[in-house]
């Protein structure tokens, strides 16, 4: 039992900081700009793609970089180009924009690469088991995820809290017409977010790529996860999102390796059900395949008792 | 040093600014008065390139209407919003460090001139912006736009809701920055510091210009204040 909770623990851990990694992209461009981007998942799903064609030609070291970097690229041209021209049609426009991008995207990776699943893989050299507890491997690679991910948040809370460029983007979090009045360019600032929280959702995309494989639909798969995220944590909220991140992350983990059915957790309960009851479909179900809807049954139970988050403000 | 000629500007459909014509010369203090609604703080705005605009603003003859906001900030005029939008969140000494522009070199004021100016910013200096009161709070944002070093400040409405002792220190301030040779155009509602510290004045009604002279004659001038100042 201890040694099915560390590792589900541990694996929750790389699914929440990966999850973060998407969820605070979300956040710091819906807190600056005011546009929740369908499309952050779509920047997750290039990165991936992107490394994978990368990593055949000059092998996966530098598809690590090249891959987010390029990624980064796209996001700044779609901001300065697109959503910046769409945004004086109005937040609805902003967001049929990305949406449509997000589409757009997926088809693109259809039309170049096809609709099934690419053999992307981490590098050989990385494939042995990091260390090996009560008889279990831990695989070095969601070693190094778990490391890019927490040096991402460590890297990320430095630049916020102690650069100037961070201070000035947590004052134009609230007041951007007042930076600007300062003589800071905003809209430059915008497209950098921008571009940076892309890179950021492709890094993410190429060390998870290996892991959640590579297809078409892995920008949906991931990116509706996300968005439950940013509800949970409160829309804006980057504490709310890193919370919202291990909580899904941890919860699903931990749903997985209990392998209790609904029989037993009811049994805790002190009901019980006849096995030729009606309804036992629904209670041999098992908390590992209930795991993927843990997020959703999360988001309903939030919106109906915290709508603003868990760190959220309410709007006023 | 600026020059407007009728500026007008819009929020989306509502045509506020009808034609604002006004001057301001080196190193001056001009008041912009008026009554709640009159349109100065949308003259405000509109020179700092915050609205849908016409007509034409020069400063130091260059025209800045069209310009983006960081632009015609970066050209050297600085801007005290109504309602104080000093960063809460941020410490009293980011706050001032935010008003210094990206790439500027020597400034008439740094930060211990604003410490040694107001003692109670430089005793709070790593508290957030948040907590101060209403007057440091307005103080705060004076300094953070002279960090910037502008030729021109705009200030809306400094002393309101302020102790009349924090309005005269507020009076001083404005003093104190004018000497330096820094242009102010200063929106007020009652005529209180306005009258004392201008050289002229500007009286706004529905979006335009209604009258202009110096202080005295203002307050020689029963019909104006009755029509457009007295509330
Ligand atoms: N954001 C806005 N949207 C629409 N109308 C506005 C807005 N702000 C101000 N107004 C209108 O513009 C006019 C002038 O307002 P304002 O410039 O704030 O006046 P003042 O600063 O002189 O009190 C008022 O009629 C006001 O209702
Ligand atoms: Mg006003």
């Amino acid at each position: 039992m201890a040694d099915a909770l560390i590792f589900a623990t541990l694996n929750g851990l790389v699914t929440g900081m990966l999850l973060f990694m998407l969820a605070s992209g979300v956040t710091l461009i819906f807190s600056m700009m005011g546009v929740l981007n369908f499309a952050h998942a779509s920047f997750y799903m290039l990165g991936a793609y992107f490394a994978f064609a990368i990593s055949q030609q000059i092998g996966f070291w530098p598809a690590l970089l090249l891959a987010p970097m390029l990624v980064g690229v796209l996001g700044a041209l779609v901001e300065r180009y697109g959503l910046r021209q769409v945004h004086k049609s109005g937040q609805v426009a902003e967001l049929v924009f990305t949406f449509g991008l997000a589409f757009l995207i997926e088809e693109a990776v259809q039309l170049f690469w096809g609709r099934a699943t690419q053999d992307f893989r981490s590098p050989a050299a990385l494939d042995f088991a990091l260390f090996t507890l009560f008889g279990q491997d831990f695989p070095a690679w969601k070693g190094v995820m778990l490391c890019i991910s927490v040096s991402i948040f460590i890297g990320l809370y430095f630049v916020l809290t102690r650069t100037r460029t961070g201070i000035i983007i947590q004052a134009a979090i609230t007041h951007p017409q007042a930076v600007a009045n300062l003589g800071h360019n905003v809209p430059r600032l915008f497209m950098v977010v921008f571009g940076a929280g892309s890179a950021l959702a492709g890094l993410a995309g190429v060390i998870a790529g290996p892991v959640l494989t590579t297809f078409p639909g892995m920008a949906s798969v991931l990116g509706s996860i996300v968005f439950v995220i940013v509800v949970i944590g409160g829309l804006g909220s980057l504490t709310g999102a890193l919370v919202a991140s291990l909580l899904i992350g941890l919860l699903q983990s931990w749903a997985i390796a209990s392998g209790l059915g609904m029989a037993d957790l009811l049994a805790l309960l002190g009901v019980s059900f006849p096995p030729d009851h009606a309804l036992r479909d629904l209670w041999r179900l098992t908390l590992p395949q209930v795991a993927p809807l843990l997020p959703y049954l999360l988001l309903v139970l939030i919106l109906i008792f915290r709508p603003s988050g868990l760190f959220g403000k309410r709007e006023s | 040093m600026l020059e407007v000629m009728d500026l007008q500007a819009w929020y989306g459909k509502s045509h506020v600014l009808r034609g604002v014509t006004l001057r301001v010369g080196e190193g001056e203090i001009v008041s912009l008065l008026g009554r709640n609604g009159a349109g100065r703080s949308t003259t405000m705005k509109a020179l700092m390139g915050e609205l849908q605009v016409s007509g034409s603003a020069l400063f130091r003859g260059q025209q800045i209407l069209g310009l983006p906001s960081h632009e015609i900030a970066m050209r050297g005029i600085g801007c005290v919003p109504e309602h104080r939008e000093i960063f809460p969140g941020l410490t009293v000494r980011q706050n001032l460090l935010l008003g210094i522009k990206p790439g500027q070199k020597a400034s008439r004021w740094s930060l211990e001139d604003m410490f040694r100016l107001f003692p109670a910013l430089g005793e709070r200096a790593d508290v957030p912006g948040g907590v101060l009161s209403g007057g440091e709070q307005q103080m705060l944002c004076i300094c953070r736009a002279l960090m910037g070093d502008p030729a021109l400040l705009l200030v809306d409405e400094p002393t309101e809701g302020l102790a009349p002792q924090v309005v005269e220190r507020v009076a001083q301030l404005l003093v104190e920055i004018a000497s330096k040779g820094v242009a102010i155009l200063l929106v007020e509602q009652k005529l209180g510091i306005a009258l004392r510290i201008s050289r002229r004045v500007y009286v706004m009604g529905r979006g335009q210009i209604v009258h202009e002279g110096t202080p005295a004659a203002l307050l020689e001038s029963d019909a104006v204040r009755r029509e457009w100042l007295q509330v």
